[in-house]
């Protein structure tokens, strides 16, 4: 194809992929390490001593830094994409993340990473950067058009934000999708079927519930509902905020003034999570700093209680959206579960009594894993937009936008000009006029929420309406037309229509970067030189070989080394001899292929030295001694050794 | 099924040079899109102005058109089309949410006839006072009343159970004169759609203050049921 494929990328909160369409079958585009799943992790390199910017590395790499070096990692960035400074320092609460200490009101906050300072979109940048070169690496050729998903719910910002994310990273954003959207089309490619279909998507940070109508190809969005404050990160932080306050009752020790320790919790809060899902029971065993023992046994039942107020949270926006739809549960012909936290029993049964699903002999569909539904629909719009593919030609997407829009009136009111559940792109044109003799300026304030008073909506941009022809009071009548565009952005244009004269629009929108500051932001744009594109696949490559082997030689004087079988060591040795033979060949195929054979016989040497490192901080070893015993890291591409899945 | 309005002068496509009616969407010729002419919600359906629709073909004409403007289709194409996609797909779809909503049809309508109406959809003035149906004038006064003495009965955790059946008579009955309102709108559609000029202006006026009439109650229904609900 001439033009180059066209990805779908799922920019989770917790994992992202990447995923394109192999023929008729949507299928996702594993890492260097084999893994389809990159955590949205995100990790700042020891600063060089040559006064370069440090490296950053993305994925399950980063993820371990998480243990050595938690100041200088960021998780769960999605969070705060699109959000201001207030909403940020509210989130922050629950996350060892630091807000950069100039940070000015009306700027988008940066977080403080290391010595340096990202705003959320540059975060998310190197996440999809990394899932780019993992497209690339896979395809022997350069990626540059994607289709990325957002929750159904993000708002105007969140949306504008990730698209910003897309340029930097070196990619054409050809749509937003929304994810619930998304994983109706995953579903409903193999499936001629026509009916009502709910979407219920519960993910690391997002809830959002959508209704479709499918009928000849065609998936029309009916309604949607949502928070884009709830997730399995809250129930996590329920886990920890309990084990913290135990912890603190019977040791007498405040953990949380730990942050390495904090996060060794907080994954041993998310294993028990992960685990109680398929077990009545879950244990905590962790040694504190002093010496002594936390144990604490969590039942299913006291664990369901105890997430009972967050799961019940996404009930409400069930039944909004089925009201919205103008539909009985009853109506409702298939439900779809995506998102890591629909696993968890307590919210299929919630699923199962809000669409009545038992009492009518139904199941939820869960035959797609639920972390890659999304990303698998992703690459289904991906072929759509392309255009080129028999077996896309007939579907068609329908979207609504979340949110109401509106406009702030007199007494702060709002007046709704584009109705929440309309399907986009969606227009509304309104007309102004001045309220003085000779006033040349009209301001306006756009909105958006369901909410009756300005004060209370989301604010989105301050339009100033500029060189009005001064005439009377009243006379002037300026037309301005709103537009929602298929990726649920706004769009404005104005235009004076006694004088004919199209007005000047100054847009001045509340949250997020200009068009410069993403210009600025812009990674690395050597990347786009295609020319170099073999060599710097080759480069990569042999980078990461020489990593992994750095790696293998640092782990044999590691005191786990000694935890290895006989036959372990040999399989090690083999494939490391077989790497250290092929790096410098230009083969970057045979490079690729040696490097995930001794990323895999190095696995469990992997858990071992994880599991190693996660007592030592939980005893509250210094940061320094993790660091020796685990080799510090110095590459960009996704490290192989840390390969346990972070849920 | 594009019908084809008289009044449409006939316009150049800009890719094939080919003269066609500005009231289509595509240029018959070399099927391309163009960018809209602004008609209204009924001519992008290819319909003349019309109360008494068919939904089920105005959703499968809908989907024909999206299939063919949406910016889906033309994610690749030149930055003119991709525009005139994204202006042309939202016309079609603000035509299409206003015509398959039988108020929202009806107030269009009488719109693009020239009458003055309240906007139900657009949350404004909401209570217009000048617009309260004079035969309802005594009876919302009481009722906007007792639902005050309700909201305070509520707030100091009092049951009044008199208050709540008069209440929930009220609401009962206002929701039958919505009903009434509802019926005589559509008997009127019919009056419209078949009607000759003189016909359509006594209509359209019957319609205006059926509308006015239905919003009114509309409220008092929200605000009885709003009251009892929480």
């Amino acid at each position: 194809m001439a033009e180059g494929r066209v990805v779908g990328i799922d920019l989770g909160t917790t994992n992202s992929l990447v995923a394109y369409m192999e023929g008729e079958k949507p299928v996702v585009i594993p890492g260097v390490d084999g893994s389809n799943l990159v955590p949205s992790v995100v990790a700042l390199d020891p600063m060089p001593r040559d006064g370069n910017r440090p490296t950053v590395t993305v994925g399950n790499s980063a993820r371990r830094a998480l243990i050595e070096t938690p100041e200088r990692v960021i998780y769960s960035v999605k969070r705060l994409m699109g959000r201001g400074l207030e909403e940020v320092e509210s989130e922050l609460k629950f996350f060892p993340f630091r807000l950069a200490d100039d940070a000015e009101a009306g700027e988008v906050p940066r977080i403080q990473l290391g010595e340096m300072r990202f705003t959320p979109p540059e975060i998310s940048a190197y996440i999809l950067r990394q899932l780019k070169r993992n497209a690339e690496r896979f395809f022997g050729s350069p990626v540059t058009q994607a289709v990325i998903t957002v929750p159904a719910y993000f708002n105007d910002a969140q949306r504008q934000a990730t698209k910003d994310a897309g340029r930097m990273a070196g990619l054409e954003v050809l749509r937003l999708v929304n994810e619930p959207t998304a994983a109706a089309l995953a579903y409903g490619l193999d499936r001629a079927k026509e009916g009502m279909i709910a979407v219920y998507d519960l993910g690391g940070g997002t809830f959002d519930i959508s209704i479709l109508k499918l009928r000849d190809g065609i998936f029309e969005v009916q309604s949607t509902n949502g928070d884009t404050h709830l997730g399995g990160d809250d129930i996590d932080n329920l886990l920890l905020a309990v084990a913290l306050d135990e912890i603190h009752a019977e040791h007498g020790i405040d953990l949380r003034r730990y942050p390495d320790a904090v996060q060794a919790l907080r994954m041993e809060a998310i294993g028990a999570k992960v685990r109680l899902s398929a077990e009545a029971s879950a244990q905590f065993d962790i040694e504190l700093p002093n010496g002594d023992r936390y144990q604490r046994e969590i039942p299913r039942e006291v664990f369901e209680q105890l997430i009972e107020g967050v799961l019940n949270r996404t009930a409400c926006p069930c039944k909004q959206a089925l009201a919205d739809a103008g539909i009985t549960p009853e109506q409702i012909d298939e439900v779809v579960l995506v998102g890591g936290s629909t696993r968890i029993p307590a919210v299929r049964k919630l699923v199962d009594d809000l669409f009545h699903l038992s009492a009518r002999g139904m199941k939820p569909h869960i035959d797609l894993n639920p972390d890659e539904v999304v990303a698998l629909g992703a690459a289904v719009q991906a072929d759509i937009l392309a255009g080129a593919s028999k077996t896309t030609e007939e579907m068609l997407l329908l979207d609504v936008t979340p949110l109401s829009l509106g406009i702030e009136a007199l007494g702060g009111t709002v007046a709704k000009i584009i109705q929440r559940n309309s399907t986009i792109p969606a227009s509304a044109t309104e007309h102004f006029t001045t309220g003085v003799d000779g006033q040349t300026n009209v301001a306006i304030h756009v909105v958006q929420g369901e909410r009756e008073l300005a004060g209370d909506c989301r604010s989105l941009a301050r339009f100033d309406l500029k060189g009005i022809p001064p005439m009377s009071a009243g006379l002037p009548r300026i037309e301005v037309k709103f537009l929602i565009d298929a990726d649920g952005i706004l769009q404005v244009s104005a235009r004076e229509q006694r004088s004919g004269k199209q007005a000047q629009i100054e847009v001045k929108p509340t949250y997020g970067l200009t068009d410069e500051q993403v210009e600025t932001m812009i990674l690395d744009s050597f990347d786009h030189a295609e020319e170099d594109f073999a060599k710097r696949l080759l480069i990569e490559a042999r980078n990461e070989a020489e990593s992994i082997l750095a790696k293998v030689e640092q782990a044999r004087s590691n005191p786990v080394w000694g935890q290895l079988r006989g036959e372990e060591i040999a399989v090690i040795g083999a494939a490391r001899d077989r790497l250290a033979a092929t790096k410098s060949g230009d083969d970057v195929n045979d490079i690729r292929e040696a490097t995930i054979s001794l990323d895999r016989a190095t696995q469990r040497l992997a858990e071992l030295m994880m599991d190693a490192a996660v007592s030592s901080a939980i005893r509250g070893k210094t940061m320094e001694t993790a660091g020796e015993e685990l080799g510090n890291e110095e590459v960009t591409a996704p490290h192989p050794m840390a390969r346990a899945e972070f849920k | 099924m594009l019908k084809v309005i008289e009044s449409a002068v006939p316009v150049a496509c800009w890719s094939c040079s080919v003269a066609y009616n500005p009231s289509t969407l595509f240029c018959p010729h070399c099927s391309k899109i163009q960018p809209s002419s602004g008609g209204d919600y009924f001519s992008v359906f290819g319909l003349a102005p019309a109360l008494d629709l068919d939904l089920g073909m105005l959703e499968h004409q809908f989907h024909k058109l999206s299939r063919k403007l949406h910016p889906d289709r033309f994610a690749r194409a030149t930055d003119n089309e991709k525009q005139w996609s994204l202006a042309d797909t939202a016309l079609l779809n603000d035509a299409y949410r206003t015509l398959k909503d039988p108020i929202r049809r009806t107030e269009y309508l009488l719109k693009l006839q020239g009458a003055e109406i309240g906007e139900e959809h657009a949350g404004k003035d909401r209570r217009d006072p000048s617009r309260v149906p004079p035969d309802l004038l005594e009876e919302a006064f009481d009722l906007n009343m007792q639902l005050e003495d309700m909201r305070m009965a509520k707030n100091t955790g009092e049951t009044d159970s008199e208050l709540q059946t008069s209440l929930e008579q009220a609401k009962k009955k206002f929701s039958d004169m919505l009903d009434d309102v509802d019926s005589g709108l559509r008997a009127q559609w019919q009056v419209w759609d078949s009607g000759d000029e003189t016909v359509r202006k006594e209509s359209e006026k019957k319609m205006v203050s059926l509308l006015d009439r239905r919003r009114y109650v509309n409220n008092l229904v929200r605000d009885v049921t709003e009251t009892l609900g929480d």
